[in-house]
C-alpha cells in the first residue's frame, strides 16, 4: 500500500458500537508504533443509533487537522460503507464484516477489502465487535498483540469486561494473521515502544489538566455538549488534586456558585457552550462589577438555540465579546488547538486573579472533542494571585482607586470589611449613586483592561514567511487544518489570533497592511473575526472563506481555496 | 462587640415603619450575642428592599443579582465551611426570580441560613403582585385582582428537603433573634420565613393584621414529623398564621 505523508484512517459505525473507543485505543497503539495522530470525531446527538465516525490522521510528524480523503476505512456497519466508500483513495483498504463484501464492489477504483466476521466471529454480537476490529487493525498495521493487550488492560479495569475484550482482540488479530498471512503491513511500524512519551489527549482533557495544574479549587459545570468531558475529567480527580466539582441546577447557578467560591478565595472555573453562556451572561457582568476573578470556558457548537448540538461552529465570538449590558473589562482568549487549550486555561487563572475580572477561553467543538498525540506538557507555571491580602488592613478599601485600576483584594473571614456589590459602589463597596464616584469606579474598572494590554497581552503569531503572496487570518480550531495545508506552500503565511479582548490591534494592523492578499477563514456565517479586525484596525478583509455546516475546515478545503486564490492572483 | 461596631455610615433608607427595621435589629442583636464579626461571618443578599440591609450592617457581604443570593452563598460555604453564611432574600427574589435555586438548595440541604423577607409584594419596583401575594390581591400589576395562587415557601421547603423550617413575624424581635441563632447552629439548610408588612404598597398585610392573625405553634408540636409539619405549613388564614419552628431534623 502507498505510504503517504499523512495517512488517513476512518472508522464508522452507529452510536453505541464503540466507534470512539476503537479510535482512541487504536490511536494509543499507533503511539507504540512510533506514529503521531490527530483524530476528528463526528457524531449525532444520540445515545444509540445514528452514524458516528472517527477520522484519524497518522504521520511520522504530528498531523494537525482532519482530512476528507481516506486511505483505510473500518466499517462497523453497512451505513459506513454507503456513506464513505466514495472518499476512498486509489488503493485504499477496507475492513468490513464478511457478510457485506459482495455488495461493495461498486467502487470504481482499486480498493482492497478485508472481510472479517465482526458480528459473529465469537458467536457474540457487539459491544465487542469494535474490539474484534481493533485486533484486526493492529494485525494489519504490523503491531503486536501484546501492545493492544496492554492498552485494553489499562482501559477496561473490570475483570469480566477486560477478559471479554482481550478475547475479542485476539479473535480479530488471529483472524487476519490466519486469513491474510501474505499481506504486508498497511503502515510499517516506525518503532516498537513499550511506553510512548506521548499521550492521546482531547481538548476537554487538556482544559481540565490545565485547570488542575493552575491550582483549580472550585468548578461548577452544568452538562452540555461539547464540554461535558470537562465534567467527567474533573469530577473523577477531585480527591487526588484537592478541588471541588459541584453540579449546579443550571448555568445561572453554576456561574453564581463559582463567583461565590471565588469571592471566598477559591480559584474557580465554569465551562459551558453558547446556550449555557446565554444563561451565564447575567453572572458574567456580576463578576465584572464586583471584580471577582473567574475563568469561563466556552466550547462553541452550532447555534442558535439548540442548533447543531454535537457539531462545531465559531459563531459565539461577537456574543462573548459583547455579552451583558453596559461596559466592564473582560478578557477573551481563543485556543487554536489542544496545546493552546491547556496553556490558555492556565494563563486564564492568573489573568483572572491579576485583573480581578472574568476571563473567557473560547474553544470550539473541534478542540473539545478531537484528540491528538501530545507529550504531556510540563512547562513551568507559577500561580499568581495578584494583589491579594488576608492580613488586617487599617481602613481597608476594597475598590480603592489606583494607577493601574487594580485594588488589593481580600477575603471574607480576614477581618477586613467590604461589600462585593452588584450595584455601583464606592471604594468600600457601599452602594453609591453619586455621579463622581460612578465615573471614577467605571474608569478604574476599565483601566484594568488597558493595564492588561500593556503588561500581559501577547502579540498574534505569524506562521510562515513574512514576505508571502497570500496571508490567511484565522482563529480557533481552523489553525490545525491551515498549518497542515501550509506545508504544501512556501508563499502563503498565516496570522493566528488568540487575544480577542484586549485586541493586539497594532500588530494585526502592521501585518495585514503589508499583506498582498488576505483571506479570512472562520467557522461562522457572518465573519465575526473579520468584523472585529475591521472594528479594531479599519482594515476590511474582502475575501472571507466561511463554513457554517457544523463540520471543520478539512485540510483539503484550505488547500483548494489557496490554489484557487493563487491561480486568480496569477491570472490578475 | 456592640451595636456601634456593626454600624455603617448609612442609616436605613426603608420607609418608616417597614418590617425590615425590626428584622435588622433582630439580626444585629444575634450578631452581638454570638460574636459574629468580619473574621467569621458573611452576609449575602439579593435585590429588593431587603438587599439594602447589607449597607447597614458592617459585616463583609455580597450583594448579588436579583434571585441569585442562594447560589452565591452556596459557593462561599462550599469552599469555606468555617464561615457563618446568611442569605437575605425576598419573596420575589427567592420564590420568583430565584425559585429554581431555592428548590435545589433545599434538595441539597446546603448548610446555610436563608431569611425570606416576605411582604407579599414587589415593593422596590413600587408595588406589583409577587409569588406570595394572595389570590384576588389588587396591585399595580393586577388591578382586577391576582388570579394566581400564592406559593407557600414553608410547604415547599419541607417537601424538598430543608431540615429546619420556621416562620416568624418581623415585629417579634426577640423571638427572631433566637431563631436566627438557632438556624445558624443548625447543620443543614435553615429556612426562616419572616412575615413583614410593606407599609407603602401592601395595605392588606399590615402590622396590626399580623398581630391579630398570627398565632404561636403549640409548644408540644412535634417538629420531627415531616407529614405533620407539612400539614401544619398549609394552615394560613384569618386568626391562623402559625409562628415558630415547623420542622427540624
Amino acid at each position: 500500500m502507498r505510504i503517504k505523508k499523512v495517512f488517513s484512517l476512518k472508522i464508522g459505525g452507529c452510536a453505541g458500537q464503540g466507534v470512539k473507543s476503537l479510535g482512541l485505543l487504536f490511536s494509543k497503539c499507533l503511539l507504540h508504533l512510533g506514529y503521531k495522530t490527530y483524530s476528528y470525531i463526528e457524531y449525532p446527538s444520540l445515545i444509540k443509533g445514528g452514524h458516528n465516525v472517527v477520522q484519524i490522521s497518522v504521520s511520522q510528524n504530528q498531523p494537525t487537522g482532519p482530512t476528507t480523503k481516506t486511505d483505510f476505512l473500518v466499517a462497523l456497519n453497512r451505513d459506513t460503507l454507503d456513506k464513505h466508500l466514495g472518499e476512498l483513495e486509489e488503493g485504499a483498504g477496507v475492513l468490513l464484516d464478511l457478510g457485506e463484501k459482495e455488495n461493495t464492489l461498486k467502487v470504481s477504483h482499486k480498493v482492497k477489502f478485508f472481510g472479517i466476521p465482526l458480528a459473529n466471529i465469537s458467536g457474540e454480537k457487539y459491544p465487542v465487535s469494535n474490539v474484534i476490529a481493533l485486533g484486526a487493525l493492529v494485525a494489519l498495521f504490523g503491531g503486536e498483540l501484546t501492545i493492544l493487550n496492554g492498552e485494553i488492560e489499562k482501559e477496561y479495569r473490570h475483570e469480566k469486561s477486560m477478559a471479554e475484550n482481550l478475547k475479542a482482540a485476539k479473535l480479530g488479530f488471529d483472524f487476519i494473521k490466519k486469513n491474510y498471512p501474505k499481506e504486508s503491513a498497511i503502515l510499517n511500524p516506525l518503532e516498537s515502544l513499550t511506553e510512548s512519551p506521548d499521550k492521546i489527549l482531547d481538548g476537554n482533557e487538556a482544559v481540565s489538566l490545565g485547570a488542575i495544574s493552575a491550582g483549580l479549587e472550585f468548578a461548577s459545570i452544568y452538562p452540555m455538549s461539547p464540554i461535558s468531558g470537562i465534567i467527567h475529567f474533573l469530577a473523577s480527580h477531585q480527591k487526588t488534586h484537592n478541588y471541588i466539582y459541584k453540579q449546579p441546577e443550571d448555568e445561572i447557578s453554576a456561574i453564581n456558585m463559582a463567583i461565590g467560591a471565588s469571592f471566598a478565595g477559591a480559584r474557580s472555573l465554569v465551562a459551558t457552550s453558547g446556550g449555557g453562556f446565554c444563561l451565564m451572561t447575567e453572572g458574567f457582568g456580576l463578576a465584572g462589577i464586583t471584580e471577582t476573578p473567574l475563568v469561563v470556558i466556552e466550547g462553541m457548537r452550532g447555534a442558535p438555540a439548540t442548533g447543531l448540538a454535537t457539531f462545531s461552529e465559531q459563531g459565539d465570538l461577537s456574543f462573548v465579546l459583547n455579552a451583558h449590558q453596559g461596559d466592564f473589562p473582560r478578557i477573551v482568549l481563543a485556543a487554536g488547538d489542544i496545546r493552546e487549550a491547556f496553556d490558555l486555561t492556565r494563563k486564564a487563572f492568573n489573568l483572572a486573579d491579576k485583573y480581578q475580572t472574568p476571563v473567557v477561553v473560547l474553544l470550539d467543538k473541534n478542540i473539545c472533542d478531537n484528540s491528538q498525540s501530545i507529550s504531556l506538557p510540563n512547562s513551568p507555571y507559577t500561580i499568581d494571585r495578584g494583589k491579594l491580602t488576608t492580613d488586617r488592613v487599617e481602613n481597608y478599601k476594597r475598590y480603592i482607586l489606583s494607577k493601574d485600576g487594580i485594588s488589593t483584594r481580600t477575603l471574607p473571614g480576614s477581618g477586613n470589611f467590604f461589600i462585593a456589590n452588584s450595584e455601583e459602589h464606592n471604594e468600600f463597596g457601599y452602594s453609591s449613586e453619586d455621579s463622581g464616584n460612578r465615573i471614577s469606579q467605571m474608569e478604574k474598572r476599565m483601566l484594568k483592561l488597558e493595564t492588561c494590554a500593556k503588561k500581559d497581552m501577547a502579540p498574534p503569531t505569524l506562521y510562515g514567511s513574512k514576505n508571502a503572496e497570500l496571508t490567511i487570518v484565522s482563529w480557533g480550531s481552523c489553525k490545525g487544518s491551515i498549518l497542515q495545508a501550509l506545508k504544501d506552500f512556501n508563499n502563503v503565511n498565516f496570522l493566528h489570533l488568540m487575544w480577542l479582548n484586549p485586541f493586539p490591534a497594532k500588530e494585526v494592523e502592521t501585518i495585514l497592511s503589508q499583506a498582498r492578499y488576505i483571506i479570512a477563514i472562520e467557522g461562522n456565517y457572518s465573519a465575526q473575526m473579520a468584523r472585529l479586525i475591521r472594528e479594531k484596525t479599519g482594515i476590511e478583509i474582502k475575501d472571507k472563506f466561511l463554513k457554517y455546516d457544523g463540520r471543520p475546515f478539512f485540510v483539503e478545503d484550505i488547500t483548494d481555496k489557496i490554489h484557487r486564490v493563487l491561480k486568480d492572483i496569477k491570472n490578475g | 462587640m456592640d451595636d456601634e461596631s456593626l454600624t455603617t455610615p448609612y442609616f436605613p433608607t426603608w420607609c418608616p415603619g417597614c418590617g425590615n427595621f425590626s428584622l435588622w435589629s433582630a439580626f444585629k442583636n444575634a450578631c452581638i450575642k454570638e460574636h459574629w464579626d468580619n473574621s467569621n461571618t458573611v452576609l449575602v443578599a439579593g435585590i429588593g428592599c431587603h438587599g439594602h440591609i447589607l449597607n447597614f450592617i458592617k459585616l463583609t457581604s455580597f450583594e448579588t443579582l436579583h434571585g441569585r443570593p442562594i447560589p452565591v452563598a452556596t459557593g462561599i460555604k462550599t469552599v469555606n465551611p468555617l464561615l457563618n453564611v446568611f442569605v437575605f432574600t425576598g419573596d420575589g427574589d427567592c420564590l420568583g426570580e430565584g425559585g429554581n435555586h431555592f428548590l435545589h438548595a433545599c434538595r441539597r440541604n446546603e448548610d446555610l441560613t436563608v431569611i425570606i423577607h416576605n411582604n407579599g409584594v414587589y415593593a422596590l419596583t413600587t408595588g406589583q403582585t409577587s409569588p406570595t401575594s394572595p389570590k384576588g390581591y389588587k396591585s399595580k400589576s393586577t388591578p382586577a385582582g391576582n388570579t394566581d395562587a400564592p406559593l407557600n415557601p414553608l410547604a415547599l421547603a419541607i417537601t424538598t428537603g430543608a431540615t429546619l423550617v420556621a416562620r416568624e413575624y418581623a415585629g417579634n424581635i426577640e423571638n427572631l433573634t433566637s431563631l436566627i441563632i438557632k438556624a445558624n447552629n443548625h447543620k443543614g439548610l435553615a429556612i426562616i420565613e419572616v412575615l413583614q408588612p410593606c407599609i407603602t404598597f401592601n395595605k392588606r398585610f399590615t402590622h396590626s393584621f399580623f398581630r391579630e392573625n398570627c398565632c404561636r405553634l403549640d409548644p408540644d408540636f412535634n417538629t420531627a414529623n415531616k407529614q405533620k409539619a407539612y400539614t401544619k405549613s398549609l394552615e394560613f388564614g384569618i386568626k391562623k398564621m402559625p409562628l415558630g419552628i415547623f420542622y427540624e431534623v
